[in-house]
């Protein structure tokens, strides 16, 4: 109160003195209204400037950026689609090598059968009968002019001969046919194995007709991304991002499996560092040894599909040579193999000292608990203990999703990155164009308080002038 | 070969790193529980039992914990029944409990009444043994009805040091002449809370309900 008593030019009349303070107050604006309309426009021009500027840099920032993260994607995704039409090149010259590379002996095989077949078949053909010597005779004696006896004689001998010769004949004729069947049965084997040979040769060229499909889908995304197309970064994008999204979800289960780890070593890790230690306040040392235990898995996972190549999260170890690598990795099967007995015997104690920590609650219990059955308290012990050598090589997996999570993030990160520098961008340029147009309002406020004045000065100029002149100066001054 | 024994450097070198970056301050639980053996309340024997396995089911590795009776001159290392600093190791400090626990019961049913009661004797001496096992949180249970009934000769009247521990009375049963005027039992009690808080105590609770135990070892 006092303090607004020191504004008062006449504390007793507070009326009056704020009167007196409006008038001041008035004069003193009316007179300051050119170089303060000045002020607020420059300020507002140069805050808006400043805002459109910043606005300016970071839209060409994210530009760069984006062109930037354009190139790493198209790159990172060239060395990808050449990796799998390397592969595919490589399946297709295992096929042609394997398979089609004894197409040579294949073909002579089923020449050789094919001829075999054709000798066969000619050897099966049906043989016409020589023509009967009897018909000759027949027709000599169908000939004679008389005959009598004698021709019926001779008749008789004939059938009798040609009955003979008959059934020569058709003995030797079954003989032949018996002969044909068997080299046609014969045949059987030989068709069956020409017809695996053209089974299999026609299986490969399928095979070999998908690769060779698959190269050129391959062959085509390549092309596109030499080309530097929007819609390969798209895809590549978007492949980026659901790949993180899956990455993630299997690094999320995996740390699932970890907690469990976790928890079946941690009880027991306070055995071996002591259950009393702390860290931090509430962070124990056993627990902390535990974690590490864990992470230490996780590492040796890390290194042993590191050294088999599954991932390639260390350049160091790709570049080392195949017997270096070797050790390496045998290194990291032994760790873990370790690291894994290690963690099953700490859940046979686990299990242990809680059996030991419920039997001194039952000495201390009033009421003596019925005994359970033995086999219900032996398989979650066994359960733990296998749980214990599993899940670390189940943990030692996790390196795949992880190296998938962190080349797709670097993609992730690049376009959340860009999308929010425009959005940025985007808001400072709005605001540049909001201070700018304050500008003007804050001009209408200004006047809005020295309205009086501004009135008087209309009226003035207004009578000074011709009624022509007098409606241009009814508008409000405003400065340059 | 060089980046394999790196390797298993650091797997040798864990524990020792565990161990050099520890926390120094003291996060165990140090419990003295004084039980009042005088006239009547030894009836109350098998309640205090219940107390002492509460604790002894709670207490982790590397707590301590001691009992002592209330006798009529209580300052002494004599009233102490049992006292065991829990080791580090719990299969080891299951096995301390298991032996508190035999100590405790026999101690239960070798039990003497004696004819006066000296609780700020028992105090000072459960300060010391605190202060000597220098635990993280230090609380002292008080098994008794408050009733200090002091020989002649035995000199208490004055201040007495609890600096930063807990005190709590359980199981402070209403005397005869409670029940007559209850204002004897409300100003016992709040004369205990001022002589301990002027002592220096953090804390004073009173615990009638042995269903309430959880608040014994509540954290500072």
């Amino acid at each position: 109160m006092n303090n607004l008593n020191s504004w008062l030019f006449w504390p007793d009349q507070v009326a009056l003195s704020a009167l007196a303070l409006f008038f001041l107050l008035t004069v003193f604006l009316y007179a300051a209204r050119i170089p303060a309309h000045n002020v607020i426009l420059s300020l507002c021009n140069l805050s808006g400037h400043a805002l459109r500027y910043a606005s300016h840099w970071l839209l060409h920032t994210a530009e760069g950026l984006r062109h930037r993260n354009k190139n790493v994607l198209l790159a990172h995704g060239q060395t990808e689609v050449s990796a799998q039409i390397e592969r595919e090149f490589e399946r297709t010259t295992a096929l042609v090598r394997k398979e089609l590379g004894e197409f040579p002996a294949l073909q002579r095989k089923m020449m050789d059968e094919l001829t075999r077949i054709e000798d066969d078949y000619l050897k099966c053909g049906e043989v016409p009968p020589p023509p009967p010597e009897w018909v000759d005779a027949l027709s000599t004696i169908a000939n004679l002019k008389s005959g009598g006896d004698i021709a019926k004689k001779m008749l008789d001998d004939l059938h009798k001969s040609v009955q003979k010769i008959h059934d020569k004949t058709i003995t030797e004729y079954r003989r032949s046919y018996e002969g044909r069947h068997k080299i046609l049965k014969s045949l059987m084997p030989v068709w069956r194995s020409v017809d695996k040979v053209v089974k299999n040769i026609d299986s490969n060229m399928i095979n070999l007709n998908g690769n060779a499909k698959a190269i050129d889908v391959h062959m085509a995304r390549y092309e596109e991304m030499r080309a530097h197309t929007d819609k390969s970064e798209h895809t590549l994008a978007i492949s980026a991002f659901v790949q993180l999204g899956i990455s993630l979800l299997v690094m999320l289960i995996a740390v699932g499996g970890a907690f469990i780890n976790f928890k079946l070593i941690a009880l027991p890790m306070s055995e071996m560092v002591g259950a009393s230690d702390y860290i931090t306040n509430n962070l124990r040392t056993s627990d902390v040894a535990a974690l590490v235990i864990v992470l230490m898995e996780a590492s040796m996972g890390l290194f042993l599909l590191e050294s088999l190549r599954i991932t390639h999260l260390f350049p160091t170890m790709a570049s080392m040579n195949d017997q270096m690598r070797r050790r390496i990795m045998w290194a990291a099967l032994i760790l873990l193999l370790i690291l894994a007995g290690i963690e099953s015997s700490l859940a046979l104690m686990r299990d242990m000292l809680i059996a030991d920590k419920a039997a001194m609650m039952h000495d201390l219990a009033t009421v003596q608990p019925v005994a359970s059955d033995s086999l219900l308290v032996h398989i979650p012990m066994v359960g733990q203990m296998v749980m214990g050598f599993v899940l670390p090589f189940v943990l030692a997996f996790v390196a795949i999703p992880l190296e998938v999570a962190v080349y797709s993030l670097r993609t992730v990160a690049g376009v959340l990155l860009v999308m929010v520098l425009r959005g940025i961008s985007f808001a400072l340029r709005f605001g540049g164009m909001i201070v700018r147009r304050l500008g003007r309002i804050l001009i209408n406020v200004y006047d809005i308080f020295i309205v009086l004045p501004l009135l008087i000065e209309r009226w003035v100029i207004g009578l000074r002038s011709s009624p022509a002149d007098m409606s241009k100066n009814l508008k409000p001054g405003r400065a340059s | 070969m060089k980046f394999f024994n790196y390797l298993l450097l650091a797997i040798l070198a864990l524990p020792f790193t565990l161990a050099g970056c520890a926390d120094n301050r003291s996060h165990s639980n140090g419990v003295y529980l004084l039980i009042d053996t005088s006239g009547t309340y030894t009836e109350q024997v098998t309640k205090a039992r219940k107390i002492i396995n509460y604790l002894l089911a709670n207490l982790n590795a590397g707590d301590s914990l001691a009992v002592a009776k209330v006798e009529s001159k209580s300052f002494s290392e004599k009233d102490i029944v049992a006292k065991v600093t829990f080791d580090r190791r719990p299969s080891q400090a299951n096995l301390e409990k298991r032996a508190f626990n035999l100590k405790i019961e026999e101690f239960s049913k070798n039990i003497k009444g004696s004819a006066f009661t000296d609780i700020t004797g028992g105090l000072i001496q459960a300060a010391e043994y605190l202060n000597e096992a220098n635990p993280g949180n230090k609380t002292i249970i008080i098994f008794s009805d408050m009733q200090e009934e002091l020989g002649k000769g035995t000199v208490r009247d004055f201040p007495i040091k609890l600096t930063g521990i807990r005190v709590m009375a359980v199981n402070v049963t209403k005397l005869s002449a409670d029940n007559v005027d209850p204002r004897r039992y409300l100003d016992r009690l709040a004369w205990w809370e001022k002589r301990v808080r002027e002592a220096g105590a953090t804390e004073w609770l009173v615990i009638n309900d042995l269903e309430h135990l959880d608040k014994v070892l509540a954290t500072q």
